[in-house]
């Protein structure tokens, strides 16, 4: 599997979409901080390690697939492309304006961009289709979907949860960004949705825990994933919504609230990955 | 005697031939491929229908998920709940993304079995035009709707595909040329102009007889396609004959009679009937009486023309 970055660590990676994020959401005045911080590992191991990609070929037939299903959580999925070489680091700069592909949630338009997404709860039924597709075409690619645990009070979720099973799809992986918070508040007080893991179990699901920020945990449980075979796997990954900037942890304040001048050099500081621009 | 033939028989049949041409061809249902015929085509191509429970959210997208990958996938379901359930499914994964996804609505207008207004679709047309990205194609015959099923296939890009359940007069040959967003002509008039869209076509064209035998002559087009509009076809049929009747078995508001009053407004402001669904919940009852009650008939095109006729006739009546 061609990685340019093998010789970097995952976790300097992650701590570099970070950086990449509080710049980009700067940059735009707009954007979800929460949501994206939360991500940064699982996107990282995905893209810079388990996924077959190839940022030369983003419309490669046989290559992995990714479905944003949290959309909201654009930025750390630009950064990870511009990482990844799918467009410069300086298209970040254009996130949210006029004519970019770096629209507020992904379009198909942008290169590594698999599915459209932003509205929430339909990214597994989407990444079920194409694991069907895929099947049915013989490609052994795999169709990764990261979902946010606030996301799973929509009722597609579960509709997807109870068919994918059915059809004994091992080639599809549900990754629950599980940071707990949601815009209004706590995920606990807003709309309770755990037991999480034990609910995708219920639905024979595949189920794996593990923590979310830590890359080779989650690489380990994707691989885990491959191994099992004729059913889905859900990684229910626990995160800290904010994660590495101490005023963003565990609050929903973060999840839309506007990344100021200030602000970024308070977070960059923090984060220490690269000068203030 | 008129031939008739259902909708839904043409479809599933036009379905299986479509399958063995078309490999890329698949289809997704929301228990409901039994009553849409769409079951033909799973009992010929099991390997190729997915059927996803009563669920029509996940179905639209897991069908948005087939697309991607290169597949063309037809969706199923009742009109009502293809297009209403998954509205938002529809917008966000097809119609925003452009994904060549087919969307199946059987059972549409009031003729829905006995089931009532749940079951009914007299809004679809007006919901689905309003998505950027969406074609709608509303068939009139079982030619036509055997034609569509495979000019759909080859569209590249999000349809939603208008079916209907009860047997309707067969009216266009087989050698007929169907082509998306063309209006076909079905009969040359010079008093008053009907605009049809869907199985409103043969009542149009029994309308038709009818006014014949009293000397007036109607000018019929038939709109299959509702969106993208064949303007220039629907503003040469109004210039034809200054008077423009419209009849889709659809709500009044938003469906064909609102796409024709669009046009003609900018195009060619013409006086207009609208035949249709007076903007009010149906029920359940026998189709004849249903289509009597809610003013559907061939009798309510020919109340309409004439009504036109009588106000050229004396402009300054109101």
């Amino acid at each position: 599997m061609a990685n340019p970055d093998r010789d970097e660590s995952l976790a300097e990676i992650a701590h570099d979409l970070r950086g990449l994020v509080v710049e980009t959401l700067c940059h735009a005045q707009a954007g979800h901080p929460g949501g994206s911080l939360s991500a940064a590992e699982i996107l990282t191991a995905l893209f810079f390690s388990v996924m077959r990609i190839d940022p030369r070929r983003p419309d490669w037939v046989e290559r992995d697939r990714f479905i944003l299903s949290k959309g909201h959580a654009a930025p750390v999925y630009y950064a990870a492309l511009a990482r990844r070489g799918y467009f410069p680091e300086e298209m970040l700069q254009t996130y949210d304006e006029l004519d970019s592909l770096l629209q507020g949630h992904p379009d198909m338009r942008c290169p590594g961009v698999d599915m459209s997404s932003g509205s929430l709860g339909q990214g597994l039924s989407v990444g079920l289709g194409m694991a069907l597709g895929l099947r049915l075409k013989a490609i052994d690619a795999r169709v990764f979907v990261v979902l946010g645990d606030g996301e799973l009070q929509e009722g597609q979720v579960w509709e997807a949860a109870m068919a994918a099973p059915k059809f004994g799809l091992d080639n599809l992986v549900a990754i629950v960004d599980d940071n707990r918070v949601q815009l209004m508040g706590d995920t606990a007080a807003v709309m309770p949705i755990e037991p999480v893991a034990e609910k995708w179990r219920a639905f024979n699901w595949h189920v794996l825990e593990v923590d979310g920020h830590d890359p080779a945990a989650i690489v380990e449980a994707c691989a885990a994933a491959a191994r099992e075979k004729g059913r889905p796997t859900a990684i229910v990954a626990r995160t800290v919504k904010g994660k590495g900037v101490s005023f963003m942890e565990n609050t929903h304040k973060w999840h839309c609230a506007l990344v100021t001048g200030d602000v970024m050099e308070k977070a960059l500081t923090e984060l220490c990955v690269r000068e203030v621009r | 005697m008129v031939e008739m033939v259902a909708l839904r028989d043409a479809y599933g049949h036009a379905l299986v031939d479509l399958g063995e041409q078309d490999e890329r061809v698949v289809a997704v249902d929301a228990d409901l491929a039994s009553s849409s015929k769409m079951s033909l085509f799973a009992e010929a191509f099991p390997e190729r229908f997915f059927q996803m429970g009563i669920a029509e959210q996940n179905m639209t997208g897991v069908a948005a998920g087939l697309a991607a990958v290169g597949f063309v996938p037809f969706t199923n379901s009742f009109a009502c709940f293809a297009t209403l359930r998954a509205t938002d499914q529809i917008r966000t994964s097809i119609a925003q993304p452009r994904l060549p996804v087919i969307i199946g609505g059987a059972y549409s207008g009031l003729l829905a079995g006995k089931t009532g207004k749940t079951h009914q679709a007299i809004e679809d047309i007006a919901v689905m035009r309003a998505l950027p990205n969406m074609t709608v194609v509303a068939p009139g015959d079982g030619v036509e709707a055997r034609k569509a099923v495979f000019a759909v296939a080859d569209y590249g890009a999000p349809v939603y595909l208008r079916m209907t359940r009860d047997p309707s007069p067969v009216v266009f040959e087989e050698s007929y040329d169907f082509r998306i967003g063309r209006a076909a002509l079905v009969r040359e008039g010079t008093d008053v102009t009907v605009i049809t869209t869907g199985v409103m076509v043969g009542r149009a064209v029994a309308a038709a007889d009818l006014l014949a035998v009293e000397g007036v002559s109607l000018h019929l087009l038939h709109v299959h396609t509702v969106k993208p509009l064949d303007v220039a076809a629907v503003v040469a049929a109004a210039e034809k004959t200054g008077l423009v009747v419209t009849a889709e078995e659809h709500n009044v508001i938003g469906g064909l009679g609102g796409a024709v009053a669009e046009a003609l407004g900018e195009h060619r402001p013409t006086p207009m009937k609208r035949v249709g669904v007076a903007d009010v919940w149906s029920e359940s009852a026998a189709n004849d009486d249903l289509l009597q009650k809610y003013g559907l008939t061939a009798g309510h095109i020919v109340q309409a023309a004439r009504s036109l006729m009588e106000q050229r006739a004396a402009p300054t009546q109101p």
